[in-house]
């Protein structure tokens, strides 16, 4: 058992890491290297740090734990109070793990302005950390909304050349959903507090109030997801964004909506969740359609692997809301999988374009025969995509398909469909740039993995057959939340349907 | 010995595969190779120990538990071997073929740059293989399932460059996809309904399902039938049934030695092998029954008529595989699975024959595919022409050759089943049969006889392949010289070997009344198998003018024929064009729609507004308005709120006075 704060170490040490950066003093480039490595250094130990939480973490218990509570406001009742469950768990590890791979992914890409830069990931990982640990509320939207700040920057200064449109877009939506978030909570603080396992124990709100909050959640949870039709800053936001931005943005942020969904939503607020459900549901279904068959005509190799990304958020988003064990573990199982593989492929993305700056599918092809190591990379990725049995995409997708046909087969026949159209999309991605004719020169010079990208895609790649050959390890340690959650959420309408 | 028959092959996999290079060819020939065969020896031994007694109960299947796959909730998934009589029969044709496939592509594949790469490819291939045939449950299977089908995707495009070869590899897998779609609904219902995926427990529950329903798509309909239905268009899927075939021909883009192994012997039977190892479940569905022998029996008869009009030696060969899975699936939906999966270990061996004998005419012919180049052959080619020879007749199901047994115990037990489907499918299996031995001889009279129609240059260059391609063939001939005849007691006689792993209803057994059909029946198969050889060798061999002549008279048919009833086209128009349609409507729809009515709107009216200011500094007044507009609308919604409860408290706290 730990028996130090290890949460808020764990969130507040990147800020360490800044204060380190801030003070380097010398010449412009004595200073970017020190950023860099501080950054780096900083970063890995709290992966190091994040593994000594997992290994410490008990899961067979359903409970929150290392559980930290002090006041905060206490005229208004709020408290800083943090803890982990089996669902928040993996997502914290998530973050820890990739913010590394980012800052390896920017080592030689970035230029400009390093140090904020650096400055700027750290300040992301802990504001991450920090909404996957909170227990408050108004903490949670704290840590929550403060993510856009170093997002919104680093699209905005690092970004691609139509930056301040993307940036703009999504700053827009999101705020859109977050405002009226902000509503929900401050009528939950107002009405019955802001500790979440108090509101959730508490299951007081009555059925037409739920309705109201969980709509105002919905805007904010939606809009992070993102879910169809809301989803359209999404492509932008990533072909825009520099390749560690994308890395984060698919790889930790957009969880950040699905957690929300497990944490709020559903527990709290259950009558309407059921009442929503199958409004969620089809949108999912609309979502996986929808967006699978715009990925097959796209010409842009990040927009396609965003637009891609909506997709397997459907079946995240599908999942979570047939609250059945198979749907919600396949749900959370699937957020985790798609933070690794989505990751994995912008890094791939990234690989190319530092060498050849354009995203430009057309631009590529047959890039096999001068990279075969980043071939045979990206193939496992995409077949992970793809959801091939022994990778971790299978099983999330199947499970949550398995939930889903429990409750209605005709959304789970539907949905099953995204299955042939997401091969479809992401074989003709590979086909298109690793195999066929070498038609350009520039593309066939380019070498293959240099020392760091092989360094940061071989641990992904070994990720990726783990998750898919031995889920357990994870699975095991989620199942107690969420048999816990579904209790709740049993409780909130059996209690609610008895009293009426 | 389970574990080591499984998985050696993986293990030439990782080793040729990561190491290749630092091995050289080699080397990753050497283990590739010796995997595949200790694999082919495990298995050989378990079929020993499994059939004829030795340690264990008769009957009860093998079961080892490696690990811990997933659980999530009732739902528990392990990594399991079943090897059970059915899976180590499987396991058999699947070493053997496979160990032969490798030692020849040691030969074909000489002068490729890539050899260590197909050699670990092809080991990977096989160990997907095997786990799907010794799955011990639904999942495992699928697992084996997709396995085998990425492998069959790397393969077919093993010639990267070719976009021929690119884009008949990603059809083969989607066209597969499509299947599984089924397979994997199948599994869910399958779970929906017993709540287990577990092959034993899945048995045992099923007869008790056999009365259920379920809705399904909101009808209501018999549970069993769903999920066995569903199943089956996995199976369609991989097997290259008629409406999900259209891969099969295109996948001969890959080399050789793959279509021998992958799409003749041994995956493309994995749908055969899923009906018949869910005979407990199918034997209680009879309408799914009736579904496999219909499109069993179209099958076999659509693919025949196809092979007649072919040119392409490989493609001939691919649409003679369809047909033959065809005849394959209604013995199934007779309830003949003996019979359908002798036919498949009989037609394992002929067809690996056939592919890699063809394999060694294109090597000889210096990679000509088209029998309208051919010709004269036999004279510079003896050896593999003798093999040709005996792998047509086999599949001709002339006498005592294996493919005579196994064809003839189909086409009985079909009439045996005395229903309107085994009929339809009886009088198909025979109208095929008599086009089957017209293309086998039309194939070997148009590439090894008559004058060379290839340039000279080619002819001289004609020679025969050397021992390491030749050794496999002849170990593939004998098999499909004798297979049949030692087979037919163990797998279709009175003496059956399957035990528990096949379940036969009484009502149903269609092999023990096949042994007492009508002589005409038995002795049909064998006339129209003459009767087509004569034919072939009157159309190709004596009177060569007669098939242009033939194709004129019929020559609405022969179009049909030629250009394979028009599925590609037809797909093509009703499912690939609409999608990339959509797919460009849908994106139009999100930048005009969505962010018009959205984010872009909202920008061009606060332009309208702001008029002269610049795009940027607009966004940021924009913002700064429309925060405040959001403020207002939470204070507004805040009383709304706040109102509201007081009016329910006030409610409450009167109901409670």
């Amino acid at each position: 058992m730990i028996n130090f704060s290890i949460l808020s170490l764990l969130t507040f040490l990147p800020l360490v890491g800044v204060v380190f950066i801030l003070l380097t003093r010398g010449n412009e480039e004595r200073v970017t290297r020190n950023s860099r490595r501080v950054a780096l250094y900083t970063t890995i130990f709290n992966f190091i740090l994040s593994i000594y939480m997992l290994v410490n973490f008990d899961g067979t218990s359903a409970d929150f734990q290392f559980v930290e509570k002090t006041e905060w406001f206490p005229a208004l009742g709020l408290s800083y109070s943090m803890g982990i469950d089996g669902i928040s768990l993996f997502f914290v590890i998530l973050s820890t793990f990739l913010t590394p791979i980012c800052l390896l992914a920017s080592w030689h890409s970035i230029k400009t302005r390093v140090k904020e830069y650096m400055i700027a990931f750290l300040v992301l990982e802990t504001f991450m950390i920090g909404t996957f640990c909170a227990l408050d509320i108004v903490l949670f939207y704290v840590f929550f909304e403060s993510v856009l700040i170093p997002m919104f920057i680093i699209i905005g200064v690092w970004g691609g050349p139509r930056r301040v449109y993307s940036s703009y877009k999504f700053f827009l939506y999101t705020l859109l959903g977050s405002v009226l978030m902000l509503l929900a909570i401050i009528w939950l603080g107002m009405n019955v507090g802001t500790d979440i396992p108090t509101i959730i124990e508490a299951n007081s709100i009555p059925f037409h109030v739920q309705l109201w909050l969980w709509l105002a959640f919905f805007a904010s949870f939606a809009v992070k997801m993102p879910m169809w039709p809301v989803h359209t800053w999404l492509p932008d936001a990533h072909v825009e964004a520099p390749t560690a931005g994308s890395v984060i943005l698919a790889g930790v942020l957009l969880k950040m909506g699905g957690y929300g969904f497990l944490r709020f939503s559903l527990p709290m607020f259950p009558e309407a969740s059921e009442y929503f459900a199958p409004m969620i549901m089809w949108m999912s279904v609309i979502a996986i359609i929808y967006t699978s068959l715009v990925a097959l005509v796209q010409e842009d190799m990040k927009k396609l692997i965003a637009y891609s990304s909506v997709a397997h958020m459907g079946f995240v988003t599908l999942g979570l809301f047939t609250m059945t064990t198979q749907g919600v573990e396949g749900g959370i199982f699937q957020m985790l999988s798609h933070g690794i593989i989505s990751a994995a492929l912008f890094l791939c993305v990234g690989v190319v374009y530092d060498r050849l700056h354009t995203r430009d599918i057309a631009r590529y092809g047959g890039l096999v025969k001068n990279m075969p190591k980043y071939a045979t990379v990206f193939m496992i990725f995409m077949l992970g995509s793809v959801g091939l049995p022994g990778t971790s995409g299978f099983v999330g997708e199947f499970l949550t398909l398995m939930g889903a046909f429990q409750v209605n087969t005709i959304i789970a026949v539907f949905a099953t469909t995204g299955v042939v159209l997401g091969a479809a999309y992401m074989l003709v991605l590979y086909r298109r740039v690793i195999f066929g004719e070498q038609k350009n020169k520039d593309a066939a010079a380019m070498p293959d993995l240099t020392k760091i990208e092989y360094g940061y895609l071989v641990p992904l790649v070994l990720i990726v057959l783990w998750l898919g050959i031995a889920p357990s390890y994870v699975m095991d340690k989620v199942a107690p939340s969420v048999e816990k959650l579904i209790g709740q959420y049993e409780a909130g309408l059996t209690i609610s349907k008895g009293g009426k | 010995m389970e574990i080591t028959a499984v998985f050696a092959p993986l293990f030439g996999f990782l080793l040729a595969f990561l190491f290749g290079k630092n091995m050289g060819d080699k080397g990753a020939q050497f283990v590739t190779c010796s995997g595949i065969i200790i694999a082919a020896i495990c298995s050989c031994i378990l079929f020993v120990e499994v059939i004829f007694g030795g340690d264990h109960h008769a009957g009860e299947p093998r079961t080892i538990t490696l690990m811990t796959w997933f659980n999530s909730g009732t739902l528990a998934v392990d990594w399991a071997l079943r090897v059970d009589q059915l899976a180590v029969v499987m396991m058999c044709v699947v070493t053997v073929v496979s160990s032969c496939v490798h030692v020849y592509s040691v030969g074909y594949m000489s002068h490729d740059a890539h050899k260590a790469r197909f050699m670990a490819y092809l080991s990977l291939f096989s160990f997907a293989m095997l786990m799907l045939v010794s799955a011990d449950n639904l999942i495992q299977l699928f697992f084996g399932w997709e396995g085998v089908g990425v492998a069959s995707y790397l393969l077919i495009g093993f010639w990267n460059h070719k976009e021929s070869a690119n884009a008949a590899s990603i059809k083969a897998f989607l066209v597969n996809r499509v299947g599984d779609f089924g397979l994997a609904l199948g599994i869910f219902a399958a779970f929906f309904l017993f709540g287990t995926v577990q092959f034993d427990e899945l048995f045992s529950l099923a007869p008790e399902a056999a009365k259920a329903n379920m809705n399904f798509f909101g009808y209501e309909l018999h549970a069993l039938t769903v999920v066995c239905l569903l199943l089956f268009m996995g199976a369609m899927g991989k097997s290259a049934q008629l409406g999900l075939h259209t891969w099969l021909p295109d996948a001969m883009e890959g080399p050789t030695p793959v279509s021998a192994l992958i799409h003749a012997a041994t995956m493309v039977t994995a749908g055969v092998f899923l009906v018949a190892r869910m005979s407990p479940m199918f034997e209680y569905a009879p309408d799914a029954l009736m579904v496999v022998t219909v499109v069993g029996g179209l099958t076999a008869f659509v693919a025949a008529t196809i092979g007649m009009t072919q040119f392409d030696i490989k493609r001939v060969i691919a649409y003679s595989t369809m047909s033959q899975l065809g005849y394959m699936f209604f013995a199934l939906g007779v309830s003949a699975y003996g019979a359908a999966i002798f036919h498949l270990m009989t037609h394992a061996f002929f067809k690996a024959l056939l592919f890699l004998g063809a394999g060694s005419v294109i090597h000889a012919m210096s990679d000509e595919q088209d029998m309208r180049n051919m010709g004269g052959l036999w004279k510079k080619i003896p050896t593999t022409y003798t093999l040709m020879w005996i792998g047509s007749l086999a599949l001709a199901g002339v006498p005592f050759f294996a493919g005579y047994y196994s064809k003839d115990m189909i086409l009985e037990s079909a009439f045996a089943d005395h229903s309107w489907f085994g009929e339809f499918a009886f009088w198909l299996g025979i109208a095929a049969a008599l086009m089957t031995a017209f293309y086998s001889a039309r194939l070997l009279f148009m590439a090894f006889h008559g004058k060379p129609r290839a340039d000279k240059k080619t002819m001289d260059h004609v020679h025969e392949s050397p021992p390491v391609m030749l050794v496999p063939l002849m170990i593939l001939a004998a098999g499909a010289i004798f297979a049949g005849y030692l087979g037919y007691e163990a797998f279709v006689g009175h003496h059956q070997i399957w035990g528990e792993s096949i379940k036969v209803l009484a009502a149903n057994d269609t092999i023990a009344a096949a042994h007492h059909v009508p002589l005409w029946v038995k002795k049909l198969p064998i006339v129209m198998g003459v009767v087509g050889l004569f034919l072939g060798w009157v159309f190709y061999s004596k009177f060569t003018s007669l098939p242009s002549i033939s194709s004129k008279i019929f020559k609405p048919f022969h179009a049909l024929f030629f250009n394979k009833w028009f599925f590609d086209e037809i797909y093509n128009k009703i499912f690939v064009l609409p999608a990339l349609w959509f797919g460009k409507l849908f994106w139009k729809s999100d930048k005009n729609v969505v962010d018009g009515l959205g984010p872009d709107g909202f920008a061009k009216t606060s332009y309208g507004f702001g008029g002269m200011l610049s795009r940027f500094q607009s966004g940021y007044v924009f913002q700064y308005a429309f925060v405040m507009m959001l403020g207002l609308i939470a204070l507004i919604s805040w009383f709304y709120f706040k109102t509201d409860l007081e009016l329910i408290e006030q409610i409450e706290t009167g109901a409670g006075e």
